[in-house]
């Protein structure tokens, strides 16, 4: 159990109770809201590899063993399938686990826990049993970290009926969606793209888990513009909107939607955008064929906005290979900033 | 009177069938032939069966395995490597294992086994290019009988196993062996591999370089067995225990489980105690979980001074040889340098020629996406 004057003594960790705005990066924003939820709930422990003294492989769960104890900052085992499995039935006897898979890759050794019981409990016992559980996957490549420790596999997840799954921006959203995560009852996989642990933006952080305002399901227009939707998650709604930052001096006038969770997928924000714009460009970084960009586009063209629609859809997603470890390889792989400022010109060029 | 009236449901396989438990026992200590001073102590259960010349070539192979792992945390600060797990301390289990293994044999590598690399003469340079990302892997599997270095915890396992269980089918009495570390016992591949090879008899060695630590996690919050070697009773095969920092105790308790497997009586687990003494990784930082005073401690057990201290007593090390390695050790380094600094890292155009052997039409558009996007000279 937390004592009360830990804090103190903690000098790295910012008063859990403060609910001051600052500026903090994703990394501590995602530690706040850990904080937040341990010390609203007693329930609430996590569990990971090098989470305790070594405080997780990218320093997000810094000093956390140090304020609440190796009980609730548990360093496993290597073993993925524990973890997770662990985790379940953790979370099916009230108690609300938190997983950190060290790099997101390596939950696919835990598929079985995930996919065959978190996300089928509830259904498969008719309501009679609960899994409400998070887990956090440090994910994405340009940190060359190559194929096995790089990809972006949150279309498996939001392909799975039962699981929910969201992808924050920003450092608001990494907080606040943790947050709604931990409150909802259903097993919710959150995805964090490691370059934007170091990303730093304004934080309100909340004083308990249910203060946050992040609605599960629903996106955001980030940014206003008339000539074209773009529509982005995670590190891709960043680079979207460096690019729509450059095209605006080029008279190109680009709007924003974040889609911030991608299960349930807020399709509603995206073809009203699409309704207004006429145009629509879809970036992600997981792999172009059958990523989460599929199902927005599939979205749109089954809806009113079909009739809007002024040119092709666009896709500028991740190019159909594992991931390189060489730089330039693994850049030629990625969506670079660079890609969508031409492939959002062309579009906002194409006649109609 | 019937084993059901005495309430014993019927047994599926004969109670004879069954191995006696205490025939898969790890001694109580590790098997140890060489004190730090070098002092030799024989063992009838384990012999050496080597000559002056291939005790030297032990010396030898770990002191280049020393220097080439030191030139490569050197070329990864210079920016030359992206990343470098070291295997410094563990050259004497590394070595030791993989001598014994005969010319047809195989390996199932981790990432930290240059040691083993080089016994099965993997070019150092083209092992090391994994590491800066020229290719995925740079040396030829089939012909050093070295597999993939397996980035992912413990897949190996399965590989040697079902490799292993390959050659018994095909009778070809070649014997697998695969390295994994503490952390990797813990997964679930060496579980299931070592069930498979225990069920299947496979001719396959589970080489555990216990080197104390997964990353940060110390062993005793990695098993609550007696020791790892235990684990081996639960799939039916021996676990042996050894000093992995003695070379000549590494050898031959490799060479009695090779030996055993090559005739068929099945697998074998051998945990090696040894110290991993640098970082994880190149990206890792030791300070935050363990001491100074630990690693000066585990110094002293340093696996290349024992072995010199054994070939001094045995007036086999004189400066002639020590001249000799010197020499090697810095033409290897040299070599390692010219073919890691500034090695290319290949063109884009490349990203899509080993992902499938056919060429797909889905490949072709996006060929020629990438084509246009490098001729607009843009960022890729």
């Amino acid at each position: 159990m937390p004592a009360a004057d830990s804090t103190d003594t903690v000098d790295t960790i910012e008063d859990p109770v403060s609910t001051e705005v600052r500026t903090t990066t994703y990394a501590k924003a995602v530690a706040a809201a850990l904080r937040t939820a341990m010390h609203a709930d007693e329930r609430v422990f996590m569990a990971g590899e090098d989470i305790g003294i070594y405080g997780g492989a990218f320093g997000v769960t810094d000093g956390l063993l140090q304020e609440f104890g190796e009980e609730r900052i548990r360093d496993t085992p290597i073993s993925e399938d524990a973890i997770v499995g662990m985790a379940v039935g953790a979370a099916i006897t009230g108690t609300r686990p938190i997983v950190e898979m060290q790099f997101s890759d390596f939950v696919v050794n835990a598929m079985d826990p995930l996919v065959n019981q978190a996300a089928k409990l509830y259904f498969m016992y008719g309501g009679n049993v609960e899994v409400p559980m998070v887990l956090r996957l440090p994910g994405g490549g340009g940190t060359g970290a190559a194929a096995q420790h790089s990809q972006s596999l949150e279309a498996w997840f939001a392909h799975v009926p039962g699981l929910k799954v969201v992808a924050p921006s920003t450092v608001q959203d990494a907080h606040d969606l943790l947050l709604a995560a931990l409150v909802d009852p259903n097993p919710v996989v959150v995805v964090e793209h490691k370059l934007l642990y170091k990303q730093e933006g304004a934080l309100t952080p909340r004083a308990t888990p249910e203060d946050s305002p992040a609605v599960i399901g629903e996106a955001a227009v980030v940014r206003e513009g008339t000539d074209l939707t773009v529509v982005g998650y995670s590190l891709n709604t960043h680079k979207a909107l460096d690019a729509a930052e450059e095209l605006a001096a080029e008279g190109i006038d680009v709007e924003v939607v974040d889609l911030r969770t991608l299960r349930p997928l807020d399709t509603e924000t995206v073809i009203e955008s699409v309704c207004r714009t006429g145009k629509l460009l879809v970036t992600h970084e997981a792999p172009t064929a059958v990523g989460v960009g599929a199902e927005v586009v599939a979205a749109v063209a089954g809806s009113r906005a079909f009739d809007h629609l002024l040119a092709p859809i666009v896709r500028v997603c991740g190019r159909e290979n594992p991931m390189p470890y060489a730089p330039a390889l693994e850049a030629a792989t990625i969506p670079q900033t660079a890609d969508l400022v031409a492939a959002m010109r062309a579009l906002a060029a194409e006649d109609v | 009177m019937t084993d059901a009236a005495n309430g014993q449901v019927p047994a599926s396989t004969d109670a004879s069938d069954r191995p006696d438990p205490l025939d898969f026992l790890p001694p109580d200590e590790p098997v140890h032939l060489l004190d730090p001073d070098g002092t030799y102590h024989p063992d009838p259960d384990h012999p050496i069966d080597l000559d002056d010349a291939a005790l030297r070539e032990l010396y030898r192979l770990m002191m280049v395995t020393r220097k080439v792992d030191r030139e490569a945390i050197n070329l990864q600060r210079q920016g030359q490597l992206g990343v470098y797990a070291s295997c410094m301390g563990q050259e004497a289990a590394q070595i030791g294992s993989a001598y014994a293994l005969g010319p047809d044999d195989w390996i199932f590598p981790s990432y930290r086994e240059l040691g083993a690399a080089l016994v099965r003469q993997v070019d150092a340079a083209g092992f090391l290019h994994l590491y800066r990302g020229t290719w995925l892997s740079d040396h030829d599997p089939y012909k050093h009988n070295f597999g993939l270095m397996s980035i992912p915890i413990g897949t190996q396992a399965l590989h040697a196993t079902g490799f292993a269980m390959g050659a018994r089918l095909d009778g070809n009495p070649i014997v697998a062996m695969t390295y994994y570390g503490d952390g990797g016992t813990s997964e679930g591949d060496p579980h299931e591999a070592m069930t498979f090879a225990g069920v299947t008899k496979a001719p396959v060695i589970f080489f555990v370089q216990n080197n104390q630590y997964a990353i940060s996690v110390p062993l005793a919050k990695q098993t609550a067995a007696p020791t790892l070697a235990h684990k081996a009773i639960g799939y039916g095969m021996p676990g042996y225990r050894v000093d992995g920092n003695d070379v000549l105790a590494s050898y031959a308790v490799t060479r009695r489980a090779i030996d055993r497997a090559r005739e068929g009586v099945g697998p074998a687990f051998i945990e090696a105690m040894t110290y991993r003494m640098e970082a994880h990784t190149t990206s890792d930082d030791p300070s935050r979980y363990r001491t100074q005073e630990e690693l000066e401690e585990a110094a002293k057990t340093d696996p290349i001074v024992r072995m010199r201290n054994f070939l001094t007593k045995r007036d086999l090390y004189d400066s002639a040889l020590e001249d000799a390695i010197e020499e090697q050790t810095k033409q290897v380094a040299s070599e390692v340098r010219a073919g890691i600094y500034d090695a290319p890292h290949g063109d884009p155009m490349e990203l899509f020629d080993h992902v499938y052997l056919d060429a797909t039409n889905h490949f072709e558009d996006q060929v020629a996406q990438l084509r246009s996007e490098l001729s607009q000279g843009g960022e890729v």
